[in-house]
């Protein structure tokens, strides 16, 4: 049986988000599917044309309708399940866009939710981590049974371009609720990559000592062209914003250059950065968990070190 | 009456070293610790605060799991839990059967509102809010790390998401889950643990509730995850530096 699989698009209203060609990486990894990407949105034309190119994408639906301006899982929701009916597999991004709204797609159809799949080995069996990565699971799946899912960013590359899928239009001939309505987001703009696709990352923790000294980092980061991120001591401790906290409940990244500095490398960091190619970990104590993952373990002052290394590099 | 109803779960406890077991079957809990879960605690002490503010009259903790669970529901009581409800089942619960068993509850107690964790730290699902409130037809906010209750009908919350900070506007009922930032919760006092245990405790089966005990995703095998190979200790910045030219990395 070919696996028709149903990808749903993460957008700002304007760009696809990388997370959606990474889920058609997982979706690709079944020989054979029938890739379809869903792009809801009040005016889906600019992303749904660049959901087209998508290498390996067979078919581009799009939804137009106002409430879309915002991505609410409660008014998505209903429009996936009623494109869902023909697919065998409806899968997003593990990303809070996506983890958010394909659990309430698979409320909705009653059917059963792999959450961040780290591979497909056919179309009923997935790989996925649990215990904070402590441990992997394979599940099976029912033989026939629609299955959602959600993808894990950091175990896919994301798929390249040169597609030209076929753009067409479905109707939101569904219910759209009222219960949930958008307010506000707040984002602090920055101009350096993105966390999650940059392919370098300079993390810092609590040893930073305040969010004035993380302005070592930013300026290294600039010099690097590399993603600023955080422990969650940091975080909790006002000395980074939220969206820049890195591990089990924050973000799972798998940069090529990870450089944790002043972290001590509790579990639930680490399952965040173990995808990493090559880790780099600065800490004035030599026992510090992370030297246990680190490919390169620098043991010493950070405020001297990383101007240093501002300087050599 | 206002309620406020709370779902927590069972799980190994936060700070227990996970180990696989040699047969794959699953993770070793043997005589190991086992607690609230995490973000549940956070749930419990977001509805307390709103009920200690005068914003609700009762907590209700509820949970589907093994007999065991009742210690956490204690625990869960001691902390400030009016009562709790134990749906009793063995073996692997999903999502969407502790999802429906919740809804049976709901409709029960007629709560304004369903706080939950986000997910739980052991089948890090993150599931059952989200399909609780697709179950219930109601909103959902999930990653909350702020709650405010704006009138009887409305709450406004402010969500964690990859971007940064989202607020939402939902209509009551509704069910929410709790980020970290929420609250951190209180500490339980050994006189609240002897008054806990007089506290109603009542216990149900999910035949009682008519829901079915399905498993539609059968767990195959659990592996240790493979092990990052032990680096190398560098000196100074400029070995640093040079090594990581050498491998082409800067």
């Amino acid at each position: 049986m070919t696996a028709k699989i149903l990808i749903v698009a993460e957008h700002d209203g304007a760009k696809l988000n990388v997370s959606t060609a990474k889920c058609v990486s997982c979706a690709r990894a079944l020989r054979g599917a029938e890739i379809t990407i869903a792009v809801c949105a009040a005016d889906p034309g600019t992303v749904a044309a660049q959901a087209a190119q998508v290498a390996g994408v067979a078919r581009v639906l799009t939804v137009a309708h106002p409430a879309n301006a915002h991505a609410l899982a409660a008014v998505l929701a209903p429009q996936i399940v009623a494109l869902a009916g023909p697919f065998t597999h409806v899968l997003g991004p593990s990303t809070t866009f996506g983890k958010d709204l394909m659990a309430r797609v698979a409320g909705l159809l009653g059917a059963p939710q792999v959450s961040d799949i780290m591979g497909i080995e056919s179309p009923t069996r997935f790989h996925r981590p649990v215990y904070a990565g402590n441990a992997l699971l394979t599940v099976e799946a029912e033989a026939g049974a629609k299955v959602v899912g959600t993808v894990r960013m950091a175990s896919f590359e994301a798929a390249g371009g040169g597609g030209s899928a076929p753009i067409e239009k479905a109707a939101a001939s569904v219910e759209i609720p009222t219960h949930t309505r958008f307010v506000s987001v707040s984002a602090a703009r920055t101009d350096r990559p993105d966390l999650q696709t940059a392919r370098r990352v300079i993390s810092g923790g609590r040893a930073l000592g305040s969010a004035e000294g993380f302005k070592i980092l930013y300026s290294l980061a600039d010099k690097l062209g590399a993603a600023v991120g955080a422990s969650r001591a940091a975080v909790d401790a006002g000395y980074a914003p939220n969206e820049m906290q890195v591990g089990q409940t924050g973000k799972i990244i798998a940069p090529e250059l990870y450089v944790a500095v002043g972290i001590s490398g509790a579990i639930q960091h680490l399952t965040g950065i173990k995808d990493a190619r090559t880790i780099v970990a600065i800490n004035k104590d030599g026992e510090a968990p992370i030297f246990e993952v680190a490919d390169f373990g620098l043991v010493g002052d950070l405020f001297q070190i990383i101007p240093e290394i501002e300087k050599l590099v | 009456m206002k309620r406020i109803l709370v779902g927590i779960k069972r799980v190994v406890d936060f700070n227990v070293r996970i180990r696989v077991r040699p047969d794959g079957s699953g993770v070793v809990t043997d005589g190991v610790k086992m607690s609230v879960n995490p973000f549940d605690e956070i749930a419990l002490e977001e509805a307390l605060r709103i009920k200690e503010r005068g914003g609700a009259e009762e907590v209700i903790v509820a949970t589907v799991g093994p007999a065991d669970t009742q210690q956490q529901l204690r625990s869960a009581l001691a902390m400030g839990a009016d009562r709790a409800l134990h749906v009793q089942a063995d073996g692997v619960i999903e999502p969407l059967v502790a999802a429906r068993a919740l809804l049976k509850l709901i409709e029960r107690e007629q709560p304004f509102l369903v706080i939950l964790g986000k997910q739980a730290i052991d089948d890090d699902n993150g599931q059952t809010g989200q399909v609780l409130a697709a179950l219930w037809n109601r909103p959902q906010a999930t990653y909350a790390s702020k709650l405010e209750l704006l009138s009887d009908t409305t709450a406004r919350v402010t969500r964690e998401v990859d971007a940064g900070l989202e607020t939402l506007e939902v209509d009551l009922p509704a069910v929410i889950t709790t980020d970290l930032r929420l609250n951190e919760p209180r500490y339980v006092k050994l006189p609240d643990i002897m008054k806990a245990k007089k506290k109603p405790l009542e216990t149900l089966t999910l035949a009682s509730l008519g829901v079915e005990q399905r498993q539609q995703l059968k767990l195959v095998r659990f592996e240790p995850p493979p092990q990052r190979q032990k680096g190398i200790r560098v000196k100074d910045a400029a070995e640093l530096v040079e090594q990581l030219k050498k491998k082409g990395i800067l």
